[in-house]
């Protein structure tokens, strides 16, 4: 036996084609389901801590709302040039894709730097994640989200050289396909960190 | 016997359509802007009720993503998406109640003094 074919035998060299729609996004959309149980811990320990002051300011002292809402809205329409992105994918309309997908790109480096410069202020007033147990949920939940949305960025970055290189192949459809399960997920996410954590934050 | 929609389908796992986008954004656009003026003009007096009005709004707004975003149905994945997913609603839901419910508890055992109301 010549060692290539052990090599064949025990590594598998060649790839293999993925049916789309098989596989893969159920095990990506599975993968989702487990950072959807990471962001419940985070949001149930926001929850336990998030009236834990230590003294020190409270949301209604720190958020402001108008930004928030910018910083929403700018979530909300990367989700649906996302979504157009897609359509044109399914038109097989590989610059209409390419177009969507940096408005998409665009939309999101907004959202993270609102989200940066919104953390900027908050470490300048010295409300930054060790002052209470509040901001440290605060600033483990929201930055966790934040994380998420930075890998999104980079991973929409390497598709569109990917689509741009090698143009719609069956598996660059499936990678689309599972980023726009992973961006639409941390839409919903989103939903429930502006409810909980920003509105009911200035409610209380 | 053998069911040619099972195993290696070359559909795709969801055919989006511009309607179901345009309908989805338009939802979430209404639910999310009710919220932020409840809560920016103060509409509703009671703190507790606005809580429970908002509450309600993102729950049905984490639906219409799920549906006109996320396409889950019944049928994609022979149903096995919204299974998980569903497990996993259940799986947040336990862990969301059953924190709160012991912490509070404990907050409520523990300290003496009376606890800046929370929830």
């Amino acid at each position: 036996m010549a060692s290539t074919n052990l090599t064949e035998q025990y590594y598998d060299l060649h790839e293999h084609a993925h049916p789309d729609g098989y596989s893969t996004t159920l095990g990506f959309w599975i993968y989702l389901m487990s950072d959807c149980l990471i962001f419940g811990m985070l949001f149930a320990t926001f929850a336990v801590l998030g009236g834990n002051y230590a003294g020190g300011p409270a949301p209604k002292d720190l958020f402001e709302l108008p930004l928030v809402a910018v910083n929403t809205s700018l979530l909300l329409f990367s989700s649906i040039t996302y979504g157009f992105a897609m359509i044109a994918m399914q038109n097989g309309s590989k610059k209409g894709l390419i177009g969507w997908l940096i408005l998409t790109l665009c939309f999101g480096l907004g959202f993270l730097s609102i989200e940066l410069f919104e953390f900027h202020n908050l470490i300048e007033e010295g409300a930054g994640p060790q002052r209470s147990a509040f901001l440290s949920a605060f600033f483990t939940l929201v930055g966790t989200h934040g994380l998420h949305v930075t890998f999104g960025s980079i991973w929409l970055v390497t598709l569109l050289f990917q689509v741009g290189k090698h143009g719609l192949t069956e598996a660059n459809k499936r990678r689309l396909s599972c980023l726009s399960l992973f961006w639409h997920f941390l839409d919903v996410v989103w939903i429930g960190v502006f409810t909980f954590v920003y509105l009911m934050g200035v409610l209380r | 016997m053998a069911d040619h929609s099972h195993g290696h389908g070359h559909e795709p796992a969801f055919h989006a359509t511009t309607k179901d986008y345009v309908i989805g954004f338009v939802l979430s656009v209404i639910l999310t802007a009710i919220p932020f003026w409840l809560v920016m003009s103060g509409a509703i007096a009671d703190k507790s009720t606005t809580a429970i009005v908002i509450t309600a709004f993102a729950a049905v707004q984490v639906v219409v993503h799920m549906v006109y975003f996320l396409h889950m149905n019944g049928k994609i994945e022979g149903g096995w998406n919204l299974m998980a997913a569903l497990f996993t609603i259940l799986l947040v839901a336990i862990i969301l109640s059953g924190t709160l419910w012991v912490m509070f508890h404990l907050n409520a055992n523990m300290m003496p003094v009376k606890m800046d109301g929370m929830g």
